[in-house]
């Protein structure tokens, strides 16, 4: 993107806040990603050091959510925002929020990655667990891209993902249940599984959230706890 | 398990956007066209003003909003070489008919400057004086009035003991509490405030825009302001104004957060002006 879709103040520095800011996000959404993706790798290769990794990193997450926090503060108090900037700042408030449980969804999903590497390797659901985490890594993605270029239409198709990651989500749980009944022996290293699975869906539900944000963020318009019709209504009406 | 009944609307809790058409209007602008000479300052301006509430005019200098205000109590009749076409009615009377007595339109309608300007005189002779013109002579009826209209104006407690100083002495902040005790003790209908606190400092300010919120119970209020933070704290609905046109006019809430015209983003979002 060449253009700065904040610019044009009188004031050039505020312009430079808040692209700086939006940057930031962005910057905090890269590394979530790569949390999450190398999160996953962990648990499926059971490599224990790439975990460790995870889990460590998790405070650079934290650190950034600080920081992009203090700086909407500051923005706040001393530009007094209106129309488009005040929503960009309420939305980025907000997206950081959901970014940072991300991150301790992803740390989690490494924590559980480190017990099943100690475990024998569940090998039946490896697979499943591999093509939810895909999905939702590919969700995130398209999540900070509708957030990157402010695109409220990219942000709806987005939402409509989350309900097929409940579906692979229930999915497997269903799956493992049964596990656990065949052999209660597995039913610890099972129940790490659905902790792994869980933290991967509930990456879903953030991911959407956020894309809501970026609808309110260009339209105007609350999208949150209504029907996917009225949401598809406010993204397609005129503002 | 029955449900329990807390007494509470959650969606009543979400504000609705609020629509001057929807209110009881106090004044009403239809096709309102103003020249000065050749050049036009106001352009085809159709609005309502609702009764009892705060409404601000915005917009970059020279977009005509303090031209539109003095239009609503004919100030505008005192320039050389002005014409004005169009309607403007106060509770549904045209106030550019002929049969208008502008004496007693300018009671209806008060007005308040920039500067404070009070008269030469006692804090006590400068709330009086509209009612002395109007012929009031009882010693306690002047009393009375002097007292609710300071009162009104939140600067009674400030001036009680000093009634009969000359009001020249009071603070800037304090004058032009005066000057708006002066124009609500003949009881108009409307106030015009035309940059009331924009010679003021911060603190004085904050008491205007208090005494504002205040005054709105029980008069209709138009204010200009350069201050867009100030727009958007004191007034109910806020017009954007823009080389003469009337560009938005809507809820101050939406105004602020999610204006429905580009212009007026850009205006209050500090893009140009």
């Amino acid at each position: 993107m060449t253009e700065n879709p904040f610019g044009h103040h009188i004031s050039k520095q505020f312009d430079t806040e808040l692209e700086d800011m939006r940057n930031r996000v962005l910057t905090m959404g890269g590394l979530v990603e790569q949390q999450i993706a190398q999160a996953l790798q962990a648990l499926i290769q059971g490599d224990s050091a790439l975990a460790e990794q995870v889990i460590e990193r998790d405070r650079e997450v934290n650190t950034l959510e600080v920081a992009i926090d203090e700086g909407c503060t500051q923005i706040l108090a001393r530009r007094q925002p209106a129309a488009g900037d005040l929503r960009l700042v309420v939305a980025v408030i907000k997206t950081i929020t959901d970014l940072e449980r991300i991150g301790d969804q992803a740390e989690k999903v490494a924590r559980m990655g480190l017990r099943l590497a100690e475990q024998e390797r569940p090998k039946t659901q490896l697979m499943e667990i591999q093509h939810l985490g895909e999905r939702v890594q590919r969700m995130l993605h398209h999540t900070l891209d509708a957030f990157a270029r402010l695109d409220p239409e990219a942000a709806f198709e987005v939402t409509q993902e989350d309900e097929k990651i409940d579906y692979l989500y229930e999915g497997i749980l269903r799956q493992v249940v049964t596990f656990m009944m065949e052999d209660p022996r597995a039913i610890r290293r099972s129940l790490d599984v659905i902790w792994a699975v869980r933290a991967l869906e509930r990456i879903g539900d953030h991911a959407k959230n956020i894309c809501e944000y970026v609808i309110y963020l260009v339209k105007g318009k609350d999208v949150r706890h209504i029907g996917p019709e009225q949401v598809k209504q406010a993204v397609l009406g005129e503002r | 398990m029955p449900t329990p009944t807390h007494g509470f609307d959650p969606a009543a809790l979400l504000q609705a956007t609020r629509d001057p058409a929807a209110e009881e209007t106090c004044l009403e602008v239809q096709h309102l066209n103003l020249f000065y000479g050749e050049k036009q300052a106001l352009r085809d301006i159709s609005f309502t003003i609702p009764r009892r509430r705060v409404t601000a005019f915005i917009g970059p200098s020279g977009c005509g909003k303090s031209t539109l205000l003095r239009c609503f109590n004919r100030m505008n009749d005192l320039v050389d070489g002005v014409r004005i076409e169009g309607r403007i009615l106060l509770d549904g009377e045209d106030i550019y008919d002929r049969s208008v007595n502008v004496v007693e339109l300018r009671r209806r309608v008060g007005m308040v400057f920039q500067k404070p300007n009070p008269f030469p005189k006692s804090i006590y002779e400068n709330v009086a004086y509209g009612l002395r013109i109007q012929g009031v002579r009882k010693r306690h009826v002047l009393d009375e009035t002097v007292e609710k209209a300071l009162r009104r104006a939140a600067l009674w407690d400030e001036v009680k003991d000093r009634l009969h100083d000359n009001a020249l002495g009071l603070s800037g902040g304090q004058q032009q509490r005066l000057v708006i005790a002066r124009a609500i003790a003949v009881e108009p209908e409307v106030l015009l405030l035309d940059e009331p606190a924009s010679a003021l400092d911060p603190i004085s300010t904050l008491k205007i825009e208090e005494l504002i919120t205040e005054l709105k119970d029980r008069y209709t209020i138009v204010i200009v302001t350069h201050n867009m933070q100030q727009a958007a704290r004191v007034s109910d609905y806020t017009a954007f104004l823009y080389m003469g046109e009337l560009i938005e006019y809507g809820d101050t809430n939406t105004l602020f957060t999610n204006p429905a015209r580009k212009q007026t983003e850009d205006y209050i979002t500090g893009r140009y002006g």
